[in-house]
């Protein structure tokens, strides 16, 4: 019954869309007020539709209901509860449901929050927001309805895979896809301008906070899914490159750079034709990624079970969301008015560098992802395009780009003078420099790639420093002065902070984790040790453990100083497999990890690493995503919202 | 407004979506992970396998050239999709000009007699390639898979996963004419 | 249901399915080594989006057994991705190669980049469209005037 209720409550959501897409588009382009009013109320409603059904959906994996064919199939009674729940998104159709909850979610939070911005433009949004909505739940409901019955219901569901059987799933999706599909606000910003015809600086200051949000939880997403890939699949890998990584990495470097060139659009009132495009951009390649996972065009371990026919459905929706956006954009782009001049040696010149880094870097991820799909296509030799090649190409791109970041905070608008800033960073420069030269003399066998990219981390991370410390005027207040100045920062100036920061901390991570881990693969016999990296390990042997649902070998290492590391080999019954638990010793300085294995000849197969600094990837990604929170907290970018301030907190924050 | 420059610019990813949407249709339903074989047109590698039968014959590549149009299939008991497909070898050995021979892919001696009991035999010849090894040389990645041999011992065709009766009369039976010519 | 039991089958036939396995390492540390970077290069074709060192699938443990002996018989790199290769085809190189049909996907990357600097400056050289204001008509002059004289306009 609940779920009947669920399919209806769908079905409504989808009338509602149609009308959100239609009616307030006719109203703002006829100023009829009753009918742009009705975005509002339309998309806070179709929300809780979607709510609603999601909240059935989530009730039938919760009692295990099985004469549902999704839950049938994705959920089994003895799974514990935590994965009963988060087993409503792991799987085709629960995971729909979940992006057209997302999509409704940020269009209600615009119609909610969004009263700063002026009625026919918030309408206009809506109203693109609810035709996106209309292809999603229109997919949902003809092709991938999650309230299918089963008739005879089974006693006994098929169980989740394994793999997903983890606290990371719990976290993984709903930031993934609240980053991905909160995307779609700044898309249907960009499409409601393009049918206004203009860009004013305001439109930045509007497209900022929402877009920000997006981009700080698809950071943590994909944060995310790095770190659970490192725990959970056994190898101490953290990216692939495997074309659903990809398909999430690339809407996230276009909303970086979106977010950048946002800043120039708001405060220099140019940059807008190609803002508008990378709005538009971003959220296709968020569409292809939904595209490229679902329709069985490229293989995946991400990739759910596929299916031509949804992948066609998918396919078309793709084409009209984009190619009717891009269509739009080509009429209207070439009228949008250029505004400021500016010199290349700028702080727009530097943005500009960045987001033709960025655009690049995108443009890189996704030429390596299709070009398999592609030149298979033309008929040409069927070709892998593996690490090596993104490894290849797009890692430079982020010298040059890491540079942008530095010298860019600290360059004024309009006109700068490169050597003025070349001067205030020369020390940094030169500490960064040494520092890695320091590395290489220290360590022997020291891969020099590693070495180049910690310089690049170290020379941000003090640049960072460099400007923070100017912004609070050091010299000149001195520490007093300064420290009462840092308090009380903008928002925004700390989030750019942080995120910059982030940033060099992770690439630090990245490349002390790749190029200076220690590995070692072989055979254990209980009672024998391994040192490795400074640490001592005693191998006391495997044992066999019961657990809710699986059965584990679970291997016993006595590590000196540290204390009982016990890996385990998982093997679950329905459906049948086997995961590796590693064990793993997180310090500041890296991670211990130890998997254990079949057992081999005289004694267990083992595998022993040491990752340098590993952590600091995902502190890094972490430290960005607060970086986006924290300017999302600015008031300044709340316009009208009123600031209240004390005179002494006026004069200090300037 | 006029085509200028600026609108062939603006132009340029609508272009570019098109022709990729373009692209994505026509790969829609084809498998990405089926790889072709880079063994089309060569001769079959050098090999020489036991049978079943330790006193018996087994497989190698001078079988292979022996004149007659060849369907290799590469199976195991442990293999599912194997099952599925056995009825459709069996078929196969009914028509006439074709030969069809086994190679038991990692599978223990035991059990491959024992499911070729169960199933029946279709091979005219069964080699035993218990370490994997004469796979690996013909590109073997998986089981089930199907190989065309031509009377001179050159791969024609391959097919990777279950054989089914489209696949066999739309691709194998057509070109296994042709080659018989 | 039978969608539903192939959707199954195929989701599990992608997946890692065996506890790790630790091969035999080799004598000598320097040749093994080089295996193993070697393996690193090379795609597992059963478990498509690893390498064959990372992966467990039981083919991918044949592969790297080879990839040792090649080693062992005095084979180099490029030497031991012609033999993979020639069983496989181009695909189980996890580093596309540098040949006419990957051109564009190795120079692609430069491409863009030259053509959007290109571009950028380019456009930079060209005078911004800034439409020039209305002239001010006689009145309008006037009120300027007052006002720049700072009288009341």
């Amino acid at each position: 019954m609940i779920a009947e209720l669920g399919h209806f409550a769908l079905i409504l959501a989808f009338v509602l869309a149609v009308v959100q897409g239609t009616v307030p588009l006719v109203g703002a382009a006829r100023g009829h007020l009753p009918a742009i009013r009705l975005a509002d109320t339309a998309a806070v409603l179709q929300f809780l539709l979607v709510a609603g059904a999601f909240a059935a959906l989530m009730h039938a994996y919760v009692t295990s209901d099985f004469s549902l064919v999704n839950v049938a199939a994705n959920s089994h009674s003895q799974k514990p509860m935590l994965y009963k729940i988060t087993g409503v998104w792991g799987n085709h159709e629960g995971s729909l449901l979940l992006w057209a909850l997302m999509l409704t979610l940020f269009g209600a939070m615009v119609a909610l929050f969004g009263q700063n911005l002026p009625d026919t433009f918030r309408a206009r949004v809506l109203s693109v927001q609810g035709l996106v909505g209309v292809g999603f739940i229109a997919f949902m409901i003809f092709t991938s309805n999650p309230f299918e019955r089963l008739d005879p219901a089974p006693l006994e569901g098929n169980g989740l895979n394994p793999i997903l059987q983890d606290p990371g799933l719990a976290f993984h999706p709903p930031f993934l896809y609240a980053g991905y599909v909160g995307i779609s606000i700044a898309f249907s910003f960009a499409v409601a301008a393009l049918i206004e015809g203009r860009v004013p600086p305001s439109w930045a200051r509007w497209v900022r906070p929402w877009t920000l949000a997006a981009w700080s939880m698809l950071t943590i997403g994909i944060t995310g899914g790095s770190y659970w890939a490192y725990y959970e699949l056994g190898w101490g890998g953290f990216w692939f490159w495997d074309p659903v990584e990809n398909a999430s990495l690339m809407p996230w470097l276009a909303a970086t750079a979106l977010l950048h060139s946002a800043i120039v659009v708001e405060k220099r009132d140019t940059l807008k034709s190609w803002t508008i495009l990378l709005a538009i951009l971003a959220f296709s390649l968020s569409l292809l990624g939904t595209f490229l996972v679902r329709s069985g065009v490229l293989t995946s371990v991400h990739a759910f079970a596929s299916d031509p026919t949804r992948g066609f459905f998918i396919l078309i929706f793709l084409l009209a969301v984009t190619g009717g956006a891009l269509t739009l954009y080509a009429i209207r782009a070439p009228a949008l008015k250029a505004g400021g001049v500016f010199q290349t040696i700028s702080r727009e010149g530097a943005l500009v560098l960045n987001n033709l880094l960025l655009a690049t870097a995108t443009a890189t991820v996704l030429i390596g992802t299709l070009y398999p799909l592609v030149l298979d296509w033309l008929g040409g030799a069927k070709v892998s395009v593996g690490p090596p090649y993104f490894n290849g190409t797009f890692m430079p791109l982020l010298g040059p780009l890491m540079v942008a970041l530095a010298i860019g905070p600290l360059l004024p608008w309009k006109r700068g003078d490169l050597a003025a800033v070349a001067g205030k960073l020369k020390l940094v420069a030169g500490i960064a420099l040494v520092a890695a030269l320091a590395i290489f003399a220290l360590t022997d066998g020291a891969p020099w790639l590693a070495l180049v990219a910690f310089a690049f981390a170290f020379f941000l991370a003090g640049s960072v420093i460099v400007e923070l410390l100017e912004r609070v005027q050091l010299r000149k207040l001195g520490p007093a002065g300064a420290f009462r100045r840092l308090i009380h920062l903008p928002r925004g100036a700390v989030g750019m902070t942080l995120a910059h920061l982030g940033l060099a901390i992770s690439v630090f991570g990245v490349a002390a984790a790749s190029g200076f881990a220690v590995e070692h693969l072989g055979i254990m016999k209980p009672g024998e040790t391994l040192k490795i990296a400074g640490y001592s390990l005693t191998f006391k042997g495997v044992e066999e453990v019961p657990g809710p649902n699986y059965t584990a070998k679970r291997g016993t290492f006595e590590v000196a100083g540290v204390g009982t590391m016990r890996p385990e080999t998982r093997r679950f019954q329905s459906p049948p497999m086997e995961t590796t638990e590693a064990a793993i010793h997180p310090t500041l300085a890296g991670d211990l990890y130890v998997v254990v294995g079949e057992p081999t000849g005289p004694g267990y197969a083992v595998r022993v690493y040491w990752k340098p600094f590993v952590m600091w990837i995902w502190a890094g990604g972490l430290l960005m995503a607060a970086g986006g929170f924290a300017s999302l907290s600015d008031r300044r970018l709340r316009v009208g919202a009123p600031v209240r301030r004390s005179p002494a907190l006026a004069q200090a924050a300037e | 407004m006029a085509l200028n420059s600026r609108f062939l610019l603006a132009a340029m990813p609508l272009a570019v979506a098109i022709g990729l949407g373009g692209i994505f249709y026509g790969r829609l339903g084809k498998d990405p992970s089926a790889l072709p074989s880079a063994l089309l047109g060569k001769p079959v590698p050098a090999f020489n396998l036991p049978g079943l039968d330790p006193t018996g014959p087994g497989l190698s590549d001078a079988d292979l050239r022996a004149g007659s149009v060849t369907v290799v299939n590469v199976f195991a008991s442990w293999c599912a999709p194997c099952r599925v497909e056995h009825p459709l070898l069996t078929a196969l050995t009914k028509v006439p000009g074709i030969r069809v021979v086994g190679i038991a892919y990692k599978d223990k001696v035991a059990d491959t007699q024992k499911f070729l009991g169960e199933m029946g035999n279709p091979y005219a010849l069964v080699g035993a390639d218990l370490n994997g090894r004469v796979g690996i040389d013909w590109g073997v990645y998986g089981v089930p898979e199907t190989y065309l041999v031509t009377g001179k011992g050159e791969i024609a065709w391959k097919h990777v996963g279950a054989l089914t009766e489209d696949i066999i009369r739309g691709e194998m039976l057509p070109l296994a004419e042709k080659l018989m010519k | 249901m039978k969608r539903l039991l192939l959707g199954l089958f195929f989701a599990l036939a992608a997946l890692p399915a065996l506890a790790i396995g630790v091969d035999e390492p080799l004598a000598d540390p320097g040749l093994e080594a080089k295996a193993r970077e070697i393996s690193k290069g090379l795609r597992c074709l059963v478990c498509q989006n690893q390498s064959i060192e990372d992966s467990n699938a039981p083919l991918a443990a044949d592969l790297r057994r080879i990839v040792r002996e090649r080693v062992t018989a005095g084979d180099d790199e490029a030497a031991v991705q012609a033999y993979l290769v020639e069983r496989y085809g181009q695909w189980v190189l996890l580093r596309p190669p540098f040949e006419p049909a990957t051109w564009v996907l190795w120079l692609s990357p430069f491409v863009i980049l030259a053509t959007g600097t290109a571009v950028i400056l380019l456009r930079r050289r060209r005078p911004a469209p800034a439409a020039a204001p209305a002239p001010l008509s006689a009145e309008e002059r006037a009120r300027l005037e007052a006002l720049l004289r700072g009288e009341e306009p």
